[in-house]
């Protein structure tokens, strides 16, 4: 995998998704940014999955638990071909298929979500039927962290563990803000790690925003015999524009026009940069 | 009197299904044992899966499992599986549109001694308000045998419900049409139609029996879809019958009561009596008990039905 061109893939999913969100006047900007870099990884550098045969029974299964970050994974399957680019324009308007959370009527979209607590539940059932049927497909999860203070995540924690579901990943989002402020203020959800493990999981803690530490945990399968994995995936929420970086209020708030320009004017500086790098 | 309860005969049909269908899993939250499925199981142990005490996962599992091709039946109490796991049944069944058919055990009253947190008297209110549920009851073993069969021919998120006891036989044999949708007119009747759904159609059926004698013919509809409603059979009996009186093992609010006379006011207004549960928290004690406490009876029954009737001949 070319860790590079991953790297600039994120940032053109970003600039894609600020235009999403400007243009609909909606949609959950700090979320979005925070996670772009862990789906582009799965869609682009882990997921056995293709357009072409986006029903496959083998392929490997994603579910945006945290469904509110849905801007990117809008913008990737445009990219991968799930859907035409031309679509993405109708984000949030009135009788689209991209709505404001995953909806399975977008091929490329397992199940609906939004809300909170329940990808976790489905993704667990989706790798427990490849065990029944000894497939060797992955299912992933992506959470909030917000999404931690739902009791269901919890029962979802033990059920996984218990089944021995190793072909299972949940990754948290981990940006320590949801809509009201810090985490840790709103609900402690520290030691999670610690949480997870005596829960019976597999725990690995990464850069969430970091594409070669995202793409190394990730790829191996399984990342521990017998144990499901969870990914505790430190992120800045708002990534990649320095004004909507680590704060609250942009959970689901929408850039002005002056907003927009200067969030496309850094995200082209750090394309630029990245193509230096690269050269 | 028959002494098989409808939760031994929905064992009973998945044990011989799973053997040739090995898409169908159970699933239970600690309700094998309740849900008269130890059974299957022993037999199916590798299409059984046990979640411990969780109604939102189970649902949630269940939907991912049916995502993946499988027909995951999930037996828990009925209190619960409709209360505790709604909104997985709302958005991971229902939107999501996945093959999973729950199946709420020891519904309505079924647990009578046991208070208002294990009785069910609310859930087919919540389940057919939720889009693209099917929402059926079986009037006894052998409407239940039929159901769970149907049940398996057709794709789409259902809630079952069924009792805990042995239920007097409505049917005497396999040999009817079943069909999901569409009520079975189980005694001929123009002067009034009663309604039932599971448990008290064979209590409907009784009143309709003694009314005969008083020379009141009672058209009986066993309304074992409350979703998608036969409104066809709600229409002509209304048309026909002038009169209708629904018996639900549920509250008399949103249940079988309000979803016929939604139709019938909007469609053919003519008198109509919801009895069931009222809106209190259900009194203590066996089901028979409890019936008759709040006069959900064949003789009640019998006596609004005549006052009714001759209140129209002054008139």
């Amino acid at each position: 995998m070319d860790v590079r061109s991953l790297e600039k893939k994120a940032v053109q999913i970003r600039k894609d998704v600020v235009q999403m969100i400007y243009d609909a006047k909606t949609g959950h900007t700090g979320g979005a940014l925070s996670s772009t870099d862990i789906m582009t990884t799965l869609f682009y550098g882990i997921m056995n999955i293709t357009p072409e045969n986006s029903k496959h029974p083998d392929r490997d299964r994603f579910i945006l638990s945290k469904g509110h970050s849905v801007e990117p994974y809008w913008t990737i399957l445009a990219e991968r071909g799930f859907i035409e680019k031309e679509e993405l324009k109708t984000f949030s308007q009135f009788n689209s298929r991209l709505i404001g959370h995953p909806n399975n009527k977008v091929d490329g979209v397992e199940m609906n979500t939004g809300s909170l607590g329940h990808g976790l539940s489905v993704a667990s059932g989706m790798a427990l039927a490849a065990k029944m049927d000894k497939k060797d497909y992955r299912v992933f999860t992506l959470m909030g962290d917000g999404e931690q203070a739902e009791g269901s995540v919890w029962e979802g924690a033990m059920f996984a563990a218990h089944y021995k579901l190793d072909n299972l990943v949940a990754i948290i989002d981990r940006n320590r803000l949801q809509i009201s402020g810090c985490t840790e203020d709103v609900m402690g959800l520290d030691p999670l790690d610690k949480k997870w493990e005596s829960f019976g999981w597999n725990v690995m803690e990464v850069d969430g925003n970091n594409i070669e530490q995202l793409y190394d945990a990730l790829i191996k399968e399984p990342a521990c015999i017998d144990k499901p994995t969870l990914i505790l995936a430190n992120t800045i929420k708002g990534k990649g524009v320095s004004f909507i970086e680590n704060q609250a209020a942009w959970h689901h708030k929408v850039p002005t026009e002056q907003e927009y320009v200067q969030a496309i004017n850094e995200l082209d500086q750090m394309l630029e940069a990245l193509e230096v790098s690269h050269e | 009197m028959n002494k098989i309860p409808n939760r031994e005969v929905v064992n009973d049909v998945l044990v011989e299904h799973a053997k040739t269908n090995k898409d169908i899993v159970v699933l239970a939250s600690d309700s094998r044992g309740s849900a008269k499925l130890a059974p299957f199981a022993k037999t199916h142990h590798n299409q059984f899966v046990e979640t411990g005490i969780a109604e939102q996962n189970i649902v949630g599992v269940a939907a991912g499992l049916a995502s993946c091709g499988k027909i995951p039946f999930v037996a828990s109490p009925a209190c619960f599986l409709s209360m505790r796991s709604v909104e997985q049944v709302k958005v991971d069944l229902a939107y999501s549109n996945t093959n999973v058919k729950l199946v709420g055990i020891s519904g309505g009253i079924s647990y009578g001694a046991l208070g208002m947190s294990h009785h069910s008297v609310q859930d087919l209110a919540v389940m057919r308000a939720i889009p693209g549920m099917t929402v059926v009851l079986p009037a006894d073993r052998f409407e239940t045998q039929k159901m769970v069969e149907a049940l398996l021919e057709t794709y789409g998120p259902t809630y079952m419900r069924i009792g805990r006891n042995p239920v007097e036989d409505v049917y005497d044999s396999l040999d009817y049409e079943f069909r999901l949708g569409k009520a079975n007119v189980l005694h001929e009747g123009k002067d009034v139609t009663l309604i039932g759904a599971g448990e008290t159609v064979r209590v409907v059926l009784d009143a309709a029996l003694m009314l005969e004698k008083e020379g009141i013919h009672a058209r009986v509809l066993n309304m074992h879809t409350i979703k998608p409603l036969d409104t066809e059979a709600i229409i002509k009996a209304a048309r026909e019958t002038g009169y209708i009186l629904t018996l639900e093992e549920h509250s008399i609010y949103g249940g079988l009561g309000g979803a016929v006379s939604e139709v019938v006011a909007a469609q053919c207004p003519v008198k109509m009596e919801i009895m069931g549960i009222p809106d209190e928290p259900a009194v203590a004690g066996t089901t028979g008990e409890v019936f008759a406490h709040y006069g959900m009876t064949a003789e009640m029954i019998c006596q609004k039905v005549s006052a009714q009737l001759g209140k129209k001949k002054e008139a």
